[in-house]
């Protein structure tokens, strides 16, 4: 029996690891490292159980050999209990599923990061700058002490980081998308444009990109339940595909047929809620 | 070699449909599963009013089997309304439209909020094993609440068919058929998941379901569906159609629903394991089976194994 989806079965059942190390990045949000590998490349996402208490699709914030990075938002029921772990504490990991960022070595690529957008976009960038592509990187958010991995991102080689926030606290007062829009009328060019982040400056990407014929890989959110192509609650109208498989990256042009896009989405009952 | 199915005055281009519960939420994942070959879809369990389900990890799988406590969460009748009003302005293949309830009562209102909405045929949810604690043991274990179910959705069915969808946890599947047909049901949906089952985590020794057990499907599953089928049929005569559901992957397996007496099958896990296209899969294997065995007209095989044994 062939497997199509490329999911292999053995990811599909949690099985629970130790925390590793734990490093706090801002006020709410933290780094948990585990000492296991699940091969996972940048823009996937891995579904993370806590026992007893719920199960979320997170996307990795790094995973080699030396182990499985996850960056999370204490914002929520699960995460909020999730912030209270300590090293030694076990938490179930599956996957890791669904489409990646790809690139080509030495492309030029600008990379667009929202909020804790930042922590899969500096795998993407990691991985990117090891290829020896060229990176700009717009990373965002609320304000200076929302900034995550701006250090590291520093650190890459290739790579020059542009910070926005929304109060001007730190860099471009305004939206990270404003100060790629700059880059790109000044006449930096690229190949690629990546963004993760919330949807609504992902729309302004997919934008941004259709505007100056940059093709575009965005990272899409929708509530996943199994995270494997079975439950069909990431669907998205009108083409009926699902987000944990046909997703989360996809490709402008697929995005653009998304007519729900930045628009709406469904919740665990299926029921519309506007952005 | 004719592939097409009429059941009670409606066709389908093959006997494949999309199984309850897996995958069929919205009007365009109905038509993405047309698109990929099937020759109806049936809805996920349709509320008559907003019911929440259970928290993740509600769907877990193994190459043997997938464990599922999904819960039966559903938004109610006014968001099926827009999505199955919606398919309907481009209908592909039929809908069948699978409802559940808590109540007698309220499976009544239930099937009288849907069938205004025009669905092919109702199939009425009694066996789900994973919503117990919540509802106690499913209508589907007793012929008598079975049966009283039957005639609350007949009464207000109009000219819909009911299939009665029925649980594979009981001691006799035969008699609780045959008291759903007495209170007048079209047809029979079979299997339901089987168990519920549990799987519990090595390191935290925990269940790894937030519902702790949850429905058993799978290749695996499929051994207990063709009795179940064929259990069904013989006490039934034959006369009501039957779709099979349970654990099939290949055409092999779809066609042996069909000889214990299936008419249409069912397919859900399977998208899984083989891909969204697996009822174009399907179809083609079934396909070539008949061809290589000179078989021209598929609807002459369901209930065959009851043919041959009692020409025997």
């Amino acid at each position: 029996m062939t497997t199509k989806n490329n999911i292999p079965l053995e990811s599909r059942l949690p099985k629970t690891y130790r925390i590793k190390e734990i490093r706090r990045e801002t006020a709410k949000v933290q780094t948990f490292t585990f000492d296991v590998s699940l091969g996972a490349q940048p823009g996937q996402f891995i579904m993370l159980w806590l026992p007893g208490v719920d199960e979320k699709p997170m996307s990795v914030a790094y995973d080699d050999e030396k182990g499985l990075k996850i960056t999370f938002f204490a914002v929520g029921c699960m995460t909020e209990k999730l912030a209270q772990c300590k090293v030694g504490d076990l938490v179930g990991l599956r996957g890791p599923f669904g489409t990646h960022y790809e690139w080509k070595p030495r492309q030029r690529l600008a990379l667009v990061a929202g909020g804790y957008g930042a922590a899969p976009m500096y795998f993407a960038a990691r991985k990117a700058s090891e290829d020896g592509c060229k990176l700009d990187v717009f990373v965002g958010a609320r304000s200076a002490e929302h900034l995550l991995y701006i250090k590291e991102l520093e650190d890459l080689r290739g790579a020059t980081v542009h910070i926005a926030t929304d109060d001007g606290s730190r860099g471009f007062r305004g939206y990270n998308v404003e100060v790629l829009k700059q880059q790109i009328e000044k006449g930096n060019s690229f190949d690629q444009i990546f963004a993760c982040g919330p949807e609504m400056m992902i729309k302004a990407v997919s934008a941004l990109s259709a505007d100056y014929k940059i093709p575009s890989q965005l990272s899409l959110e929708r509530y996943m339940k199994c995270g494997y192509g079975l439950c069909g609650n990431c669907v998205v109208d009108p083409l009926g595909i699902r987000l944990c498989k046909d997703g989360p990256v996809i490709k402008n042009d697929l995005c653009q047929k998304i007519l729900e896009f930045g628009k709406y989405h469904r919740d665990d009952l299926g029921k519309k809620h506007e952005f | 070699m004719n592939l097409s199915q009429t059941i009670l005055g409606v066709t389908f281009r093959n006997p494949t449909v999309l199984a309850s519960g897996i995958w069929g939420i919205t009007a365009s994942s109905w038509q993405e599963v047309a698109r990929n070959g099937a020759g109806g879809v049936t809805t996920k369990s349709l509320w008559l009013k907003e019911h929440k389900g259970h928290k993740n990890p509600c769907i877990i799988s193994t190459e043997h089997w997938t464990l599922n406590a999904v819960g039966v969460p559903d938004a109610g009748v006014e968001k099926a309304k827009e999505e199955i009003g919606d398919y309907n302005k481009e209908k592909p293949v039929p809908l069948i439209a699978n409802i559940i309830a808590d109540s007698v009562e309220n499976y009544g209102k239930t099937a009288a909020g849907i069938v205004e909405l025009k669905p092919d045929f109702l199939e009425v949810n009694i066996s789900c094993p994973n919503v117990e604690d919540e509802f106690g043991r499913p209508f589907a274990c007793s012929a008598a609440d079975a049966a009283a179910v039957t005639k609350a959705v007949k009464k207000v069915s109009g000219k819909v068919p009911v299939f009665i969808k029925l649980s594979p946890n009981v001691e006799n599947i035969g008699a609780i058929a045959l008291a759903c047909a007495k209170a007048g049901a079209d047809g029979f949906t079979a299997i339901n998941t089987v168990g519920p089952g549990m799987a519990i985590d090595l390191r935290s020794r925990m269940p790894i379901l937030s519902n702790k057990v949850g429905g058993l499907s799978g290749p695996g599953i499929k051994p207990i569906a063709v009795k179940c089928i064929a259990d069904i049929y013989r006490a039934t005569e034959g006369k009501l159609p039957i779709i099979g559901t349970g654990g099939v992957h290949t055409g092999e397996d779809a066609l042996e629903l069909m000889l214990a007496g299936a008419t249409l099958i069912g397919i859900g896990t399977a998208i899984g394991t083989r891909g969204e296209d697996v009822f174009k899969k399907v179809t083609e294997e079934m396909s070539a089976w008949c061809k290589e065995e000179g078989i021209k007209n598929i609807a002459e095989l369901v209930g065959g194994m009851h043919k041959t044994m009692d020409n025997e």
